[in-house]
């Protein structure tokens, strides 16, 4: 299913990725999935928050770059060959992959992880289809 | 001391006033006639070429500036028609618009001069073999040493600047005598020649440096490392190119041949002109250029002039190294660079609606000028992957690149963090121990 994740600009620079955590720590903010992606200057994290619109706001006050964008929470089979299926479903359709972490799962027997693809509104429906789809939305957004 | 115009590098104060006040009243006749926008401040001013009667007027005549260079783009401000201009030169103004200046055959052949000059002064002579490692184009360095360097019959080696170790064995294998390069690439080229273990089989004497600032401790070090004397060389496209102010073998500052140009000391706030000795922005005004002659040509460089009789024999007036500019222009491994130029690479890359927020560091590394510019994030360069940032900072490096002619260390910081100050901000830590 889509959900919203926020992305914010970290400055490769001690301190920097503590403050922002501080903050969403201070409006009781819960991060359920996170990645951190860095060049040698510079990281983007991305999360998955219980409110991103307050994520944003409370970022953006503190002097923080940030978006939101739409992503893809899969919950696909924790069996051998269930990351491989959703990857075969998505490309087989020549969906474009820009990244991909995982996240925890609460979900017996599934994992989920997170996809930020070129089209998430036709990879949403071609995911649904199979058995990595086949799940409840209420379960995945409490990730 | 050998001298290429004994006569005219030793014309007595009282000669060279009569020469320039002669040279100046017909320059000002023929600029008014052939120059719209001289002759508009001349009219501003309530002046005819006819109030001119020798250099005791120049002060009333009206200043130029680099701008008005943008402003009259490309050709506006030549004085010949266009089938007269044998040459073009051109180099950064102060936004993206590039400075173009003309040469007519003459002005060619008195630029020839003022640098052979130098070559003569510093112990050239035909049997000499010149290498030039000042780049080639459409910067002035190359040609204008590559002039001076025929004009005395020297053997030229029309290196052009790069590939260090290519120059240190043309400088080996051809012999070359003097090296004419900015003076921090010949302080390079010495490191790289210790470190060769190959001084010894260098034939070089001497050494022509200019094009950026360089210190007396600067001097000593190449002088060392390359067992020659360095001679530093003043000039600016506008006026000429290299050639405008030369040293001699005193070493003790920069001979402006006042046979073709005249200087002048102003406050740059008041534009009052100073007396004699003292330190103040250098005005240049050509009075033998036809193509592209100025009057008055505000240089923004500070400095000190000095009118006694060197003890080298020669009468023109020395400028002292400048200690400065009037204005932020920065000159960066060679390369003449606005701060203002960066500003609009900024908005051409963000959008109108951002505030180009940037910092700039140099500094001088293993005797190479190192630039860094930090551009502060915002919404509109930012993407949730790395590689979508990566390309925008490569977007800003190269079109700086192509803006300034020089290579740029981009690195993207956080919004508010390049401090603000009221009125003009400072956007520049020049952290070179010069």
């Amino acid at each position: 299913m889509l959900v919203k994740q926020v992305s914010a600009f970290i400055e490769n620079k001690a301190g920097r990725l503590c403050e922002a955590a501080d903050k969403i720590a201070e409006k009781g903010i819960d991060i359920s999935a996170l990645s951190l992606a860095d060049s040698a200057e510079y990281g983007v994290l991305r999360m998955i928050v219980s409110d991103p619109e307050k994520t944003v706001k409370t970022l953006r006050e503190d002097g923080v770059i940030c978006k939101v964008t739409t992503v893809l929470a899969v919950a696909m089979d924790d069996t051998p060959g269930g990351f491989a299926g959703v990857l075969n479903t998505l490309t087989e359709a020549g969906i474009e992959i820009k990244y991909i972490y995982a996240c925890i799962s609460r979900i017996s027997g599934k994992a989920l992880m997170i996809f930020s693809v070129e089209n998430p509104e036709i990879a949403d429906e071609l995911i649904a289809n199979t058995a990595a789809g086949k799940v409840d939305p209420s379960e995945i957004y409490r990730i | 001391m050998a001298m290429l115009n004994p006569k005219e590098e030793t014309l007595s104060r009282e000669e060279l006033t009569a020469l320039q006040s002669e040279r100046l009243v017909r320059q000002v006749k023929r600029m008014y006639e052939k120059v719209e926008c001289f002759r508009n401040r001349m009219d501003e001013k309530g002046l005819k070429p006819e109030d001119i009667h020798g250099v005791e007027d120049l002060s009333k005549l009206p200043f130029s500036y680099k701008n008005d260079l943008r402003d009259y783009y490309p050709f506006g401000l030549f004085a010949v028609p266009m089938k007269d201009i044998k040459r073009i030169h051109a180099s950064s103004g102060t936004t993206g618009k590039r400075i173009v200046v003309g040469y007519t055959d003459e002005d060619l052949k008195i630029w020839a001069d003022c640098f052979a000059r130098m070559l003569v002064a510093v112990g050239a002579t035909d049997e000499d073999i010149v290498q030039v490692s000042y780049g080639y184009g459409l910067f002035t360095g190359g040609l204008g040493a590559h002039g001076g360097a025929e004009r005395i019959g020297a053997t030229v080696i029309p290196m052009s600047s790069g590939n260090t170790a290519l120059q240190i064995q043309n400088m080996v294998d051809f012999g070359a005598t003097i090296l004419c390069c900015t003076p921090s690439y010949a302080l390079y080229l010495g490191e790289e020649v210790e470190r060769m273990g190959l001084k010894d089989q260098l034939k070089l004497k001497a050494g022509i440096f200019g094009a950026e600032p360089w210190s007396e401790n600067m001097r000593l070090e190449i002088e060392k490392k390359l067992g020659i004397k360095a001679y530093d060389i003043y000039g600016l496209s506008e006026i000429l190119g290299p050639g405008v102010g030369c040293e001699c073998p005193a070493q003790k500052g920069m001979h402006i041949w006042e046979d073709h140009f005249i200087p002048e000391i102003i406050d740059p706030d008041t534009c009052e002109v100073l007396p004699a000795g003292e330190t103040g922005e250098l005005v240049l005004t050509t009075i033998t250029k036809e193509g592209f002659p100025l009057i008055r040509y505000r240089t923004r460089d500070i400095c000190r002039l000095e009118y006694e009789t060197c003890e080298c024999g020669r009468t023109h007036v020395r400028m002292r190294k400048p200690s400065g500019r009037s204005d932020d222009m920065l000159i960066i491994r060679g390369v003449n660079v606005f701060p203002s130029q960066i500003e609009e690479v900024l908005i051409e890359v963000g959008g109108e609606n951002i505030t180009p927020n940037y910092f700039i560091t140099i500094d001088r590394v293993n005797n190479v000028d190192t630039f860094d510019l930090d551009v502060e994030m915002s919404e509109q360069f930012f993407h949730d992957d790395v590689k979508s940032i990566a390309a925008v900072e490569k977007q800003i490096t190269e079109k700086l690149r192509s803006a300034l002619g020089l290579g740029v260390k981009v690195h993207l910081v956080n919004p508010k963090t390049i401090a603000r100050s009221e009125g003009k901000s400072k956007r520049v830590n020049d952290k070179r121990k010069i």
